[in-house]
């Protein structure tokens, strides 16, 4: 077995006095497409925002690349090659598509590759193209989340963080973004860790699976297995 | 007629010097939302570097020409450097604090500047050597002056420069993201701790300019002389929309124009009062100034 791109040992963390993750430890192996399950409010988003120490692990240690990036700053992230599309997709609204886009690649130098990941984007999101002069804000919620997934894959990502892509939005856009989360992992090799309400659709996706209740991992399995488990079926998949 | 031109020559003059300042607070508050009061020390202490460079620059022999330019730039330099410094002494500490703590500690930056000004250059008035720039361009009764010449070309070249910077290059962008949203601008890899610094040094540098021109304009400075001009130039940013780059210069002019034209067909005694009519009225009339809010291209 590969050693795992990212690895989480026993992570703390909280807000205020509520104590948001419970000695939280997983691991991603490079290559895979990991998914992290759950209702609302046990902890998905707080550990994505732990990985990347928006929020400060009160104990336990994150690995990335057999490195530990505990506390480490979380502008420092996506030269290592980790980069996050928080929930909400977190759009600059006020920027163009096109601006949204370089703000990606902030911290790249290489002209010419950036050029070519530009173009590798709007292939993947031809309406990014289309609507690239136009402010970030205006776009749908469907077009802000494709413009999330490409402003993450300018950074040249190894490992990807994605929270909640299918949010909000309506089946046939979940459909094809979930298909180009598979594309990019096939085909540009980037590792996934995807945290996901819609446990079905994730659970198709990935390979494994996480499942968190209040702040901690309760459970975690290969998908096929977990799709077949009664229990996560009556919790998570609505029977 | 020929009055009301040579007016609106001098309005345009100050409005110039007041958009420069006012660029400064919208800029500050675009990233951090922070009313910096200790910008106008900036435009004050531009204006003395500016005459102790110039005076020892003349008296060393350098062209009037090159000694301008040159104490231009040193003195935007040296007030970058030093609203840098009074960010990481005075407001960085408080990143996580309430805003009424950064608010109060801007005010008593603003104490310790001047007061720092005054105990190292004294209390009165000191001259700047106006011999460089005298005389002007006549058109009959109007009088173009070789100095408002200077005012407005500077003006002019460093609001295209700035807005050059903020909307077309790459720091400027992440300037501009880093105003939109912080979290996400550090998961894209932008240091927003020094986007924050680099938008203090910037808008101190273009105060300091205000300040030497200031100087040179009226033939003096003063420790406290940041004190007026600078909440004059915060209700020029209030008025164009606190936090809109090209709202910051439009106010600016506007407060300049209105200043002099109150000044010359009203009263030159209560001139100073208007800059503030216009704040309590947009104030309560239209709190988020004319580009605030629905334009919001311009906006950082």
């Amino acid at each position: 077995m590969s050693e795992p791109i990212l690895e989480l040992r026993g992570v703390c963390a909280g807000y205020g006095n509520i104590q948001a993750l419970r000695e939280v430890s997983l691991k991603v192996l490079p290559g895979e497409i990991v998914t992290i399950i759950g209702a609302n409010g046990a902890g998905k988003s707080t550990t994505l925002m732990t990985i990347c120490n928006i929020v400060r692990a009160t104990a336990g240690e994150v690995l990335y690349q057999g490195r530990p990036i505990t506390g480490l700053s979380a502008d420092r992230l996506p030269a290592m090659g980790l980069c996050q599309v928080p929930e909400g997709r977190r759009i600059f609204p006020r920027l163009t598509v096109q601006e949204n886009l370089e703000m990606g690649a902030f911290l790249r130098k290489d002209a010419a590759r950036k050029a070519f990941d530009l173009d590798k984007v709007f292939n993947l999101f031809p309406v990014l193209k289309e609507r690239r002069k136009q402010p970030g804000g205006t776009l749908s919620g469907g077009e802000q989340q494709m413009l999330a997934v490409g402003r993450a894959l300018m950074t040249r990502p190894r490992l990807l963080l994605l929270d909640e892509p299918s949010l909000g939005l309506a089946p046939l856009i979940v459909a094809q973004i979930f298909s180009i989360i598979r594309t990019i992992n096939q085909e540009d090799d980037v590792t996934v860790l995807l945290v996901e309400q819609n446990a079905n659709l994730a659970l198709q996706t990935a390979s494994r699976g996480y499942v968190l209740e209040t702040g901690s991992v309760v459970l975690e399995d290969s998908s096929a297995n977990l799709l077949a488990n009664p229990d996560i079926r009556k919790a998570y998949l609505g029977e | 007629m020929e009055y009301f031109i040579q007016q609106l020559i001098n309005g345009i003059t100050l409005g110039g010097v007041y958009a420069l300042v006012a660029l400064g607070y919208t800029m500050v508050y675009g990233i951090i939302q922070l009313i910096n009061f200790a910008h106008g020390e900036f435009f004050a202490a531009g204006g003395y570097m500016g005459v102790i460079l110039i005076s020892w620059l003349a008296a060393q022999g350098v062209p009037p020409t090159i000694c301008l330019v040159l104490s231009l730039g040193l003195t935007m330099g040296y007030c970058a450097l030093l609203a840098t410094a009074v960010e990481q002494v005075a407001y960085r500490p408080l990143r996580q604090s309430s805003r009424l703590s950064v608010l109060l500690s801007a005010l008593g930056m603003s104490i310790f500047l001047q007061n720092g000004l005054m105990l190292t250059q004294g209390v009165y008035d000191r001259a700047y050597p106006t011999e460089i720039t005298r005389g002007g361009l006549h058109f009959g009764m109007v009088t173009f002056s070789y100095m408002q010449i200077l005012i407005v070309a500077v003006t002019a070249i460093l609001l295209v420069g700035l807005n050059a910077l903020v909307f077309r290059t790459r720091i400027g962008k992440a300037m501009r993201a880093t105003a939109q949203d912080k979290t996400m601008s550090a998961l894209v890899g932008i240091n927003s701790g020094r986007i924050i610094s680099l938008t203090f040094a910037v808008g101190a540098g273009l105060a300091a300019a205000a300040g030497i021109m200031v100087g040179l304009y009226y033939g003096s400075v003063r420790y406290d002389m940041g004190f007026v001009p600078g909440i004059k130039a915060f209700a020029a940013a209030v008025l164009g929309g606190i936090g809109n780059i090209t709202g910051a210069m439009l106010g600016g002019f506007i407060i300049g124009m209105v200043e002099i034209m109150a000044a010359g067909y009203i009263s030159s005694e209560y001139k100073d009062v208007f800059a503030f009519i216009i704040l309590i009225a947009v104030l309560y009339f239209m709190p988020t100034g004319i580009m605030g809010e629905n334009v919001d291209d311009t906006r950082v």
